[in-house]
């Protein structure tokens, strides 16, 4: 087989926020690139592009990974979602009525992939501690809140959500 | 205020800019995609210092998709090199900085070249050709090393590293130390941190040759600075430039100043003449963005025999970096500290003593907080050693030296002048809520089962400067802020705030005094704010103003176009004005009676003003402007506790809790002043326990990514309660006074004496910032020594 050279497009193929997609990618591109550059889904952010701050999360076939470490290539026949397809499902309404309503965003910039965490953390465990809540935000920074009202947003959505599951 | 306001004013109204943000549909530079835009990368400086020779891009410009790339002499041929100059500070000289480097470059990660490509992985990969010859020069790291006599020059063109010296002496402190019955010493090494915004600088220039219109979408916060500074260096007029501020990622001050590397971009689309973006990249943040905070301080307390303060002495070092950063100068850090050491209490004498020293490291600038952070630290150390010297209780010594308050400004003993201070109310509020008692006596307790337990508290104030902090200094940055109403001919208000918004909720805030001034309900305001063809001229985000500045005149305007509809209701309905209130976009006369609609009296002013029997019909587009004229800054001031545990095993400080009491005057929205502390607060921690930009001896920033730059993490960080006391400022009509800063400002302070109060059975005092577990670990052992107070981190680097 050829080795892929620099300027090679590769054809894949998969499922973006529940479509089937067909596009070209350079081999080196990543997820996130391909996303805001090529796709315009610009909700996914890059902030830090090693894999720290949690601002390109993404999910992908139902985990949530940095979309800045994982090449483009690699979603071939996978299913991804990002922050506007979550939003387009309805899925996580919820936890962005109670984002807004509680301030937990000022700049917005980590927000999409904080509201990807929550939504992982609240479908594993429906009644997190705060405590927990704040171990499973610890791949996202927010520079601007300190956290505590992005933890109390998160609290009431776990509790709402129990309390409808009950009711 | 009209009567309906008052529940609008003092609501937690939800952010209508917030909807965006959480579907993913937020709006930021690098989300712009410009017809014929191309991308910029930088070259970049490996040494921290060096002489360039040759720059040879010749293969640069032959790669795949690459448009053009310029070296700094080609940029030289269209762009000016400025220089920052302060005119009352005559003495401060800083070298002329081109917007790339040409034959000096005097930091590692100076841009040296710019490659404009069709993609930006083309323009990164080009750069691997670029040839240039370095030769690398000696390079200066520590502020104390740089003052020495036989130090390197930082740049070539320098006489001396010393940027700045000066000076503040009130009464007599000699004296006051010869005299003394108590002195109490500490020496202070604050860290070099930078802003770390989760969005990178990031700018999309466009020049129209055929219009000579420059447009600029940039993340900043200070369009109106940024329009002039582009006119300015590309010989273009202000009215040429246009500077729109799309959604801002975070700005922290960061976003405050010129940067070399954008204007470079905005010089490269008036050459190329095809819009251009450039995002900083994580690495390439760290080395250009501004730093701020390295500071080295010696300070001295004096008590007379009654246990009252007689004098203090502060001696400060600041790292300014290569350049005084531009336009605003790096002074601002350690000018705000000396003069506002000791600003919450009063006393006799004060010496003050600032320089500033040139570094081989970025230009150091605006950070929340802006030298205030460092006062407080300071002032709230020595009051806590001074309080344990006689054996008093901290807060107790507090409440025996806070200014009186006054309804007439005050001027402290460094000659700042202050407004109306609350700090004695504020610390009431905080013992009662964070059960200051019970705590002191279960940190007693625990310390008897080998726990080591401290309370920390930091008083503080804020300061919101006005036109006098630039203007004289021959700065051209507004010191005012200005807000435009225009009433349509639906009734609903169309506003425009020279207040830039990123986050914080100024837009909403700044609505909320609106519709509640003039009487129209929250939705049917809609405000714009960053876009220097909109709006009126005004600052932007810097300094807490946007509330008690931008807020204010809004207010102005509310109430003006209320004046004005009133004017021509009253004439159509042919009665007296003053008879007249609106309420929810209804008009009443005195009894109550509705007698029309806002939207009525607007249609007829917009589409049948001859309808009006008046001369002259009131226009219902109406702008107003704000600055106090009777004191230089408006001051707002609060008080903050925080609970740490130090594992004296390990090091390790954790936190258990935060208090912040805070007095920013009027509170319009509740839930964002709120948010405003504890984000503050939380970057404060951020740099008292995890941040800190470490260099080698030789000028390498060895930690300049975010996995090795620490920052706080939702783990790590505690539930801080917020509370206030509110002492409307009596210098505006709203009373707001500033809050964006608060937490940040008093934060070091309280967390430094927090872990030292944890120390001190143990003899132990920190000296460094940030607080790392090896820090306390050497701290500790050199008190068990007998080495107490100066702990040597020189294996760690400058």
């Amino acid at each position: 087989m050829r080795r892929a050279e620099r300027g090679d497009l590769v054809a894949i193929a998969f499922h973006l926020n529940r479509r089937p997609i067909q596009i070209s990618v350079a081999p080196r591109c990543h997820l996130a690139d391909m996303l805001r550059e090529q796709l315009l889904l610009t909700g996914t952010h890059l902030s830090c592009e090693h894999g720290v701050c949690g601002a390109c999360n993404v999910m992908v076939n139902g985990v949530v990974i940095r979309a800045c470490l994982m090449l483009a290539v690699q979603v071939d026949g996978a299913e991804v979602l990002t922050i506007e397809g979550l939003t387009a499902d309805g899925l996580i309404a919820d936890l962005q009525r109670a984002f807004v309503a509680r301030n937990a965003l000022q700049c917005g910039f980590c927000t999409p992939g904080m509201l990807m965490t929550a939504h992982e953390l609240l479908a594993r465990q429906p009644a997190p501690s705060r405590e927990e809540i704040r171990i499973a935000l610890s791949g996202n920074y927010c520079r601007c809140t300190g956290y505590h009202a992005i933890v109390d947003a998160i609290e009431t959505v776990a509790s709402q959500r129990r309390g409808a599951a009950v009711g | 205020m009209a009567k309906s306001s008052d529940s609008l004013i003092g609501k937690s109204v939800a952010r209508p800019q917030a909807e965006r943000a959480v579907a993913g549909r937020g709006y930021y530079t690098d989300d712009i995609a410009a017809a014929g835009m191309a991308h910029a990368v930088f070259l970049r400086s490996p040494h921290a210092h060096a002489r360039i020779g040759r720059v040879d891009l010749e293969a640069v410009r032959s790669a795949p998709g690459v448009i053009a790339a310029f070296s700094g002499a080609d940029l030289a041929k269209i762009c000016k090199p400025w220089q920052t100059r302060l005119a009352l500070m005559p003495g401060h000289y800083s070298a002329a900085q081109p917007p790339m480097a040409i034959d000096e470059s005097c930091w590692q990660g100076e841009a040296v070249a710019i490659v404009v490509a069709e993609s930006r992985a083309q323009a990164e990969d080009s750069l691997e050709l670029a040839q240039v010859e370095w030769e690398s020069l000696p390079a200066v790291v520590d502020p104390e090393a740089a003052l020495a006599q036989d130090a390197p020059l930082v740049h070539g063109d320098l006489q001396s590293n010393l940027a700045i010296d000066h000076r503040i002496e009130k009464g007599d402190t000699a004296a006051a130390f010869s005299h003394a019955a108590t002195i109490v010493e500490h020496r202070f090494h604050f860290g070099r941190q930078t802003g770390v915004t989760l969005e990178p600088r990031s700018i999309l220039a466009a020049f129209d040759r055929r219009t000579e219109l420059l447009t600029v979408y940039q993340s900043t916060q200070v369009p109106f600075q940024m329009r002039e500074v582009y006119a300015e260096q590309l010989g273009l007029n202000p009215d040429q430039v246009r500077v729109i501020v799309p959604d801002v990622g975070g700005a922290f001050g960061l976003k405050l100043h010129a940067y070399a590397d954008e204007i470079a971009v905005v010089a490269a689309a008036m050459l190329v003449g095809r819009p251009i973006r450039f995002t900083a990249d994580r690495l390439e943040s760290f080395v250009s963005d501004s730093h701020a905070r390295e500071a080295i301080a010696t300070a001295r307390m004096a008590l007379g025999k009654d246990g009252m303060i007689t004098g203090v002495e502060v001696d400060l070092i600041g790292g300014f970096g290569a350049y005084s950063i531009y336009p605003r100068s790096s002074v601002g850090e350690i000018m705000q500290t000396i003069q506002l050491v000791g600003a919450c209490y009063e006393f006799s004498a004060y010496r003050g003593r600032m320089r500033g020293a040139y570094q081989n490291k970025p230009p150091s600038g605006a950070y929340r907080g802006v030298g205030e952070p460092l006062a407080m630290a300071i002032t709230e150390q020595m009051i806590e050693f001074a309080a344990a010297a006689i054996g008093m209780d901290p807060l107790e010594f507090r409440r025996r030296h806070y200014r009186k308050t006054s309804r007439e400004p005050t001027t402290t003993t460094a000659g700042v002048v202050l407004e109306d201070l609350s700090l004695q109310v504020c610390q009431q509020k905080l013992i009662e809520h964070m059960d200051y008692h019970e705590l002191r006596r279960e940190q007693t307790s625990l310390r008897h089962q080998g726990i080591y337990r401290g309370i920390g508290l930091s008083a503080f104030i804020e300061m919101s400067a006005g036109p006098s902090l630039y203007g004289p200094q021959g700065v051209r940055i507004a010191g005012h802020e200005s807000c435009r109403l225009r009433l349509e001919g639906s009734g609903r208000i169309q506003a425009f705030s020279s207040s830039t918004d990123q986050g914080q909720g100024i837009a909403t805030g700044i609505s909320q005094v609106i519709a509640a001034e003039f009487g129209i309900p929250f939705e049917a305001v809609r405000i714009t704010c960053g876009d220097t063809n909109l709006t009126p001229y005004g600052s932007g985000a810097w300094a807490s103003r946007g509330m008690s500045y931008g807020g204010e005149a809004a207010l102005l305007a509310a109430r003006q176009l209320r004046a004005n509809v009133l004017a021509i209701a009253a004439s159509l309905l042919q009665v007296n004005a003053a008879d007249l209130h609106i309420e929810n976009g209804i008009v009443y006369d005195a009894a109550g009676v509705e007698q029309t609609t806002v939207a009525n009296v607007a249609a007829t002013a917009c589409y049948s003003p001859h309808q009006i029997p008046l001369s002259t019909v009131p226009p219902l587009e109406v702008q107003e402007r704000f600055f106090a004229k009777n004191v230089p800054y408006l001051s707002g001031n609060g008080i903050q506790a925080a609970l740490v545990e130090v594992d004296i095993g390990t090091g390790l400080v954790s936190l258990l809790k935060c208090w912040v009491v805070d007095d920013c005057g009027r509170v319009i929205n509740p839930q964002l002043v709120d948010e405003q502390i504890r984000g503050g607060l939380v970057q404060a921690i951020g740099g008292a326990l995890y941040e800190r930009c470490i260099y080698s001896e030789d000028g390498q920033l060895l930690n300049g990514t975010l996995a090795d730059y620490l920052l706080p993490m939702a783990g790590e960080m505690p539930d801080i309660d917020v509370f206030h006391v509110s002492t409307p400022t009596f210098s505006t009509q709203l009373g707001a006074k500033g809050v964006g800063e608060a937490g940040t400002i008093g934060g070091l302070g309280c967390i430094w004496t927090a872990v030292n109060d944890a120390l001190r059975p143990l003899g132990a005092r920190v000296t460094h910032q940030p607080f790392t577990p090896e820090h306390v670990l050497d701290c500790i052992a050199a008190a068990s020594s007998g080495k107490q107070s100066e702990t040597d981190r020189s294996a760690l680097g400058g």
